[in-house]
């Protein structure tokens, strides 16, 4: 069986599912529960500065977007960092670390934007003995109107500076954890980098309104007739998280920097998918808010036979592995040419495919007969759209056309060569150089 | 308790309550709102979807499903009644493995449809339970239109035209409209008196008068009605019903199938309802079936259903058939009745059949018999046109129609079992008096008037 023992900037862990920073992992009871069900480790709930308490709304701090049958597809929440008192937490965290030392203890941060601060905070974590922390620079809510949370992660100039000085205030490793509410991720990874971070985390939540009850007229989740908006997660957000942690992957300068990837992580696949991107290992939280703690186990299950399957040993050995295939849209093969292929005996003859080609697409789909559904080549830009909207999986697939084979749509053969835009004659820039 | 499955003869109360409460529940329970989301999510929003082809009254099902998906269940149902005002009865009773669900490109992949039917049903109760009826009448145009038959033909066709702004009045021969779907259907397929909840519903439009006990033929003629109004629709259904000739059939105890059908739907208390031990059913179509099932619920020991032919000749669908093997029901093929035998000279005590074959000549009974014990034979081998007048043409016992329901004689239209074509079923007699309706408004206000609406 593979060996899913995992080391994240020299945290061990027996496996790379690690619960995320949030409700799951706010108290030693909970994560004594999450141990026991087999999470490799987990990042504590936010601490924040030693003083009153957090205090949170006392209606609703969760909104949701549901699938068919209320399968939740979305999970929006409006709770601020840990609403329990510092020491109470820092005791727990030591007794829980004490019994499980074969477990990644990492302990989330969150203070205001002074060095004093972050100065009084590190020794006390230390102390319990965590394996490192991770710098909450991502909560969209509450915190940030404080001047915390997204509203660090947002400004690299302050990332790189509060990175700085935990790098110097502690021998802890240090996460920092990025916000998915910017323009272009890097930015704030290299900001990370450059402060010194041993690794960054991502994504936090979302900014977002998960919906609107229409008689009140109200965001949801909506407290008192108000709402504001919250971080959005869950699978809904995988494929954000997927794309910001590939960005980062594949940039040059944040190139080999550790990613502990964040975002919708439900099953197997989904953590080998952002380990792929470049994850050296997951966190988890939305999943295991829906349906428990035992869900790790059919992770762990899934990975290690997939791994098994596909011959890798250790999990090093996938981390980073799908990222030379991430590339810019210029340099895409414009001289693979595919054609939507319907499978007569596989097809039920709903028409989807047809409704949505003749309407929105190419017409490339004609219906005969009997209800029977091909595909005209000289029409068909295999744009996919077909394949998509098929209820019926493998259905419809794109044939690739051989090279020298006629494309029906253009008229002309298909190139030997591959040839993307950077040298595509249409390209101004190409004529520009060639002139 | 007096009496058991065991007595012999035809008695009452052969069960206790709660077997018949169970027996006569709803075949099947409704759905409610989460099932309904769920199983309307199954629907693929097909294009030019072979539902609504099957359809006979063309409702737009991927249309009022997504509508269900979307939480606007009322205008789902507002969705199939622009289409089928009896909706709600159709959702219970409509043969759906034969027609819409048959199609479903889930059953012809999957074999297992979109619940359609029942999703229709979760339309239509959510709407009609609050008391809504969702059409209002056109601007009066002070025309007038007899109906002839308050069944799901007649009650279609009124109203269409009462929407349509016409003044409607409906003759019924019973005491109660309804028709067939107060009279006829299986109990367990619509509890509750639906039926005439639903008539008291589609009555709400307006502008339709009901007038019952009055049968054409007997105390209402064709005559009367084109005189007195400006067009007529028949939509009698088929009240006669056909004879076995058959030495015997006079005996006690030997009956029609829809008589019986007819006294247990207006049972008030079906532990009174007199059933006999040995039932004997004749015939392979819905009635057969449905007598046969209800004798069987009602606490008979043994019930056989006997039909001449062979069983890809039996109209009753494969649905109805197994649920008939699945309440015990005996069905035996290729066998016609040759004798009712009597021991006391007054009361039926056994059947006596020929098997038949198939000769060049047609069907033939052979020379090899059997007799089924019976105290009690249920006749379910058709129904027959009666009283329309002979000036109204007919051919094969039913009206001669062209088009939407015109028949030979101007001004008069017919619909539903009476006329030509068609399934026999309710949704088929919805569409026809609908379509009629269509027809005799274009007809009474004119082309240029309907194109301006």
């Amino acid at each position: 069986m593979a060996n899913l023992a995992s080391e994240f900037v020299g945290i061990k862990s027996p496996n790379p599912f690690w619960l995320a920073s949030a409700p799951p992992t706010d108290k030693e009871y909970n994560v004594r529960r999450a141990f026991e069900a087999g999470w490799g480790g987990v990042v504590w709930k936010t601490l924040g500065q030693e003083g009153p308490p957090i205090v949170n709304v006392n209606g609703p701090r969760y909104g949701a977007v549901w699938g068919a049958d209320r399968r939740l597809l979305g999970l929006n929440n409006i709770e601020l960092i840990t609403d329990r008192p510092l020491e109470v937490n820092l005791r727990e965290i030591k007794a829980v670390k004490r019994d499980y030392p074969d477990r990644a203890v990492v302990v989330s941060l969150m203070v205001p934007c002074e060095e004093e601060a972050w100065k009084a905070i590190l020794p006390v974590v230390e102390e319990t003995g965590a394996d490192g922390i991770e710098l909450n620079f991502g909560c969209p809510h509450g915190m940030a109107e404080r001047g915390m949370g997204s509203a660090v992660g947002q400004v690299p100039e302050y990332i790189e500076m509060v990175t700085r000085w935990c790098k110097q205030n502690t021998r802890m490793p240090v996460i920092v954890k990025l916000t998915p509410n910017v323009t272009n991720i890097v930015y704030p990874a290299e900001a990370a980098k450059r402060g010194g971070a041993d690794a960054v985390s991502l994504i936090n939540t979302i900014n977002s309104i998960t919906s609107v009850d229409l008689d009140a007229m109200s965001p949801e989740p909506m407290i008192d007739g108000k709402g504001t908006h919250g971080g959005y997660c869950g699978p809904a957000v995988k494929p954000i998280a997927l794309n910001m942690v590939a960005e980062i992957a594949r940039n040059p300068e944040t190139a080999g920097l550790p990613i502990s990837g964040i975002g919708g992580v439900t099953t197997w696949r989904d953590a080998a998918e952002f380990m792929a991107l470049g994850a050296g290992n997951v966190q988890v939280c939305t999943a295991a808010m829906t349906y428990g703690f035992r869900v790790v186990q059919e992770m762990i299950a899934g990975l290690s036979s997939w791994m098994d399957e596909k011959g890798y040993t250790s999990v090093d050995e996938v981390v980073g592995r799908a990222v030379p295939n991430v590339t810019d849209w210029q340099f895409l093969n414009l001289n693979y040419i595919t054609k939507a292929e319907i499978d007569q005996e596989a097809c039920i003859k709903c028409g989807r495919c047809f409704a949505a080609c003749e309407d929105t697409s190419h017409q490339a789909i004609v219906m005969k007969e009997d209800r029977v559904f091909e595909v005209d080549d000289s029409e068909c830009v295999a744009c996919n759209l077909c394949v998509n909207v098929c209820p019926i999986e493998g259905c419809i697939t794109m044939r690739r056309l051989d090279a020298g084979e006629l494309d029906l749509r253009t008229g002309e053969k298909v190139p030997a060569e591959p040839g993307d835009w950077t040298t595509h004659p249409n390209n101004p820039q190409t004529a520009c150089a060639a002139e | 308790m007096q009496n058991s499955q065991r007595t012999p003869g035809v008695v009452p109360g052969r069960l206790d309550q709660a077997s018949y409460n169970r027996n006569f529940d709803e075949l099947h329970p409704p759905l409610d709102a989460h099932e309904a989301h769920v199983a309307a999510d199954r629907c693929y929003f097909c294009h030019d979807a072979p539902c609504v082809t099957a359809c006979p009254t063309d409702i737009d099902i991927p249309m009022f499903i997504r509508q269900i998906q979307t939480g606007t269940p009322d205008n789902a149902a507002r969705t199939i009644l622009e289409q089928n005002i009896l909706g709600g009865m159709c959702a219970r009773v409509c043969p759906t493995e034969t027609l819409c669900e048959e199609v479903c490109v889930r059953q012809v992949a999957e074999g297992s449809p979109v619940e359609i039917g029942q999703l229709q049903r979760y339309a239509t109760d959510h709407l009609m339970e609050q008391g809504i009826h969702p059409f209002t009448r056109a601007a009066e145009t002070g025309k007038r239109v007899a109906v002839v038959g308050a069944g799901p033909a007649g009650l279609s066709c009124a109203h269409r035209l009462a929407m349509r702004g016409h003044d409607v009045v409906i003759f019924d021969a019973r005491e109660k409209a309804g028709g067939l779907n107060e009279f006829g259907i299986a109990a367990y397929k619509t509890v509750g008196d639906y039926a005439s909840f639903e008539v008291d519903w589609l009555l709400k439009i307006g502008g339709i008068e009901l007038r019952t006990g009055m049968k054409l033929g007997e105390n209402l003629t064709l005559d009367e009605l084109r005189e007195g109004f400006d067009a007529v629709f028949l939509g009698i259904g088929l009240p006669g019903v056909n004879a076995l000739r058959v030495e015997g059939e006079a005996h006690a105890h030997v009956r029609d199938a829809v008589d019986f059908i007819a006294e247990l739907r207006q049972a008030e208390d079906l532990s009174k309802l007199p059933v006999g031990r040995e039932v004997v059913v004749i015939g392979g179509g819905m009635t057969a079936v449905d007598a046969a099932i209800q004798s069987k619920l009602l606490g008979a020991e043994h019930v056989t259903m006997v039909y001449r032919r062979g069983r890809e000749r039996l109209s009753a669908s494969t649905f109805e058939q197994e649920l008939a093997a699945a309440r015990g029901v005996r069905i035996i093929l290729n066998a016609q009745p040759v004798a009712f035998n009597t021991t006391d000279g007054q009361t039926v005590s056994s059947v006596t059949f020929a098997y038949t074959e198939d000769t060049p000549n047609g069907m033939q009974a052979s020379e090899e018999t059997f007799t089924l014990p019976a105290d009690q034979v249920l006749k379910a081998i058709g129904q027959s046109l009666e009283g329309v007048p002979g000036v109204v043409e007919t051919e094969g016992g039913k009206i001669v129609v062209t088009g939407p329901g015109r028949t030979s004689l101007d001004g008069v239209w017919a619909g539903g079992d009476c006329a030509a074509g068609g399934d026999d079923l309710t949704v088929t007699a919805v569409a026809d008096g609908r379509d009629a309706a269509e027809d005799i408004h274009l007809a009474l206000v004119g082309e240029a008037a309907v194109a301006a609406e």
